[in-house]
């Protein structure tokens, strides 16, 4: 890559994506008829923080590009008789801004803060978080500790799947080629919570990250549910984890049971973040801390 | 090549048309073809800031916008916030502290710094630097430039008193 940036300077070639021809259809319908037209020669563009660096070195090739910014259907969050929705094109900053998100489930903005820098969180979206697929990204994890569902649209009409059976390996979902996420919804959470996450810096993804929602009542842990970002090629929920906390009163023995059984479940592997070892060192601390944070706010 | 398109742009309160191919990155549309060379291009890998520029109300790294998705916005750079003749509060202020060395990451800099007091015009330290997380600067250190910050929201928030 240094190469091409080097020939760019030189030569005034600019690091650029291959030819494509753009689409920005009003309404979703038109998205789904253009997907339908192209078939896998065609892909949707939500913020463009994952896709458009991926076009740039040519990693991701798109003959038609759907531009999904001017569907007014997929903006929008809304809290409604205990349940929350948040359309596809909401984005991080939109997130975090909004009063009745951070009342309603404060995860998601302790989350979201932790994603990238201000610029990405303008542009980045909740969809394209969650749709892109890269184990990297943090919002997968969170849905499935909320066991959020996804909605998503195709040719013959919509479908549900659970954030949990959404993620089959890096960027393999169970999205079709022709479907579009619209929205993404989960009951609102109830007592503790905590989204942890270990980085070498602002705008890196996770070394680990861990979401951790509990509830509590008479001094016993009632429900509690764990899962971990980046830890594998796809995002990790542990039940068995969460099972460890239940019923105890979240003392010492039982958070250590409880990283323990999280920490069977995952499979990293290494990279410039480090060897697998160590991020399996480095998630048996984070899923504690976040574990212990949660019990504290519940 | 790729087929062009028509793409309107208001940039620093000026309409403008261009052909331009989707594929191009709104960082070139503003340097190349509107001759606008405040932002800068650092890494072109989203990671700098250095190409911040402001979009419909967002501050957003221009590098890593095409040129189609820009069509119908309105921009702000660092050429539509003052001018070598009638500095911008937040520019002034980087000349009084110190706010720059070489200068390459200053336009990002105060751009986005300009989007910051906008939405938090009183912060502190840390939220000055959480906000500008997203600009990198190797000169610096980034202390001077927090202060220069810090010290131009006073003015700002000190004139605003003033006039109430
Ligand atoms: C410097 C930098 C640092 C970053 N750090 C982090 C980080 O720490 N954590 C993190 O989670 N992310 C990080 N990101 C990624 C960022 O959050 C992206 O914005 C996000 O992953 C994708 O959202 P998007 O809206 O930009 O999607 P896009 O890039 O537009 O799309 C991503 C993929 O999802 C598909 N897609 C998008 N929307 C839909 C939809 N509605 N239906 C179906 N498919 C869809 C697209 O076709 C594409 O394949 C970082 C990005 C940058 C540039
Ligand atoms: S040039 Fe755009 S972020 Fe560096
Ligand atoms: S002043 Fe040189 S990079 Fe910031």
């Amino acid at each position: 890559m240094s190469n091409v940036l080097w020939q760019h300077r030189l030569g005034g070639e600019q690091m650029i994506a291959a030819a494509f021809e753009y689409h920005r259809p009003a309404h979703l319908k038109g998205a789904l008829g253009v997907l339908a037209e192209y078939g896998d020669d065609a892909r949707v563009l939500a913020g463009g923080h994952s896709l458009i660096p991926m076009m740039k070195l040519r990693m991701a090739s798109v003959g038609h590009l759907i531009d999904l910014q001017d569907i007014a259907e997929l903006k929008g969050i809304r809290v409604a008789g205990g349940r929350v929705t948040i359309g596809a094109m909401t984005t991080q900053h939109e997130m975090i801004a909004s009063t009745e998100l951070s009342s309603a489930a404060p995860v998601i903005a302790e989350a979201a803060v932790q994603i990238a820098d201000p610029q990405v969180r303008y542009m980045g979206t909740l969809g394209g978080n969650v749709a892109n697929g890269d184990p990297g990204n943090d919002m997968p994890g969170l849905m499935q500790c909320l066991d959020a569902t996804f909605t998503l649209a195709g040719p013959d009409g919509t479908r549900e799947v659970a954030a949990r059976d959404f993620y089959h390996s890096a960027y393999v979902t169970a999205r079709g080629d022709d479907e579009i996420l619209t929205r993404i919804s989960f009951a609102a959470p109830k007592g503790g919570y905590a989204y942890e996450k270990q980085k070498r810096k602002i705008g890196d993804y996770a070394t680990a990250a861990c979401a951790v929602q509990v509830t509590m009542a008479g001094g016993k842990v009632t429900s509690a549910s764990i899962a971990m970002t980046n830890l594998s090629d796809t995002p990790i929920f542990s039940a068995a984890a969460g099972a460890a906390l239940v019923g105890t009163s979240g003392d010492a023995a039982a958070v250590k049971a409880a990283v323990t059984a999280a920490v069977a479940a995952i499979n990293p592997t290494g990279d410039n973040r480090g060897p697998a070892e160590f991020k399996r060192h480095v998630a048996g601390i984070i899923i504690g801390r976040a574990i212990m944070r949660a019990l504290s706010r519940a | 090549m790729g087929k062009k398109m028509q793409i309107a742009l208001t940039v620093n309160g000026e309409a403008h048309e261009l052909l331009a191919e989707p594929r191009e990155l709104l960082i070139y549309v503003l340097r190349e073809r509107l001759n606008l060379t405040g932002p800068h291009a650092g890494c072109e890998t989203s990671h700098c800031g250095a190409c911040t520029v402001e979009m419909n109300g967002k501050s957003v790294k221009s590098c890593t916008v095409f040129a189609a998705q820009a069509n119908g916005a309105t921009i702000t750079t660092i050429e539509g916030l003052g001018s070598p003749d009638s500095l911008s509060v937040l520019q002034q202020s980087f000349r009084e502290h110190h706010g720059l060395q070489c200068g390459y990451c200053t336009p990002g800099m105060i751009t986005r710094a300009h989007r910051l007091l906008q939405e938090n015009p009183d912060p502190t330290e840390e939220e000055v630097r959480f906000g500008i997380s997203g600009n990198l600067c190797r000169c610096t250190g980034y202390q001077n430039i927090v202060k220069a910050i810090l010290a131009a929201a006073a003015t700002i928030n000190g004139a605003k008193e003033a006039a109430e």
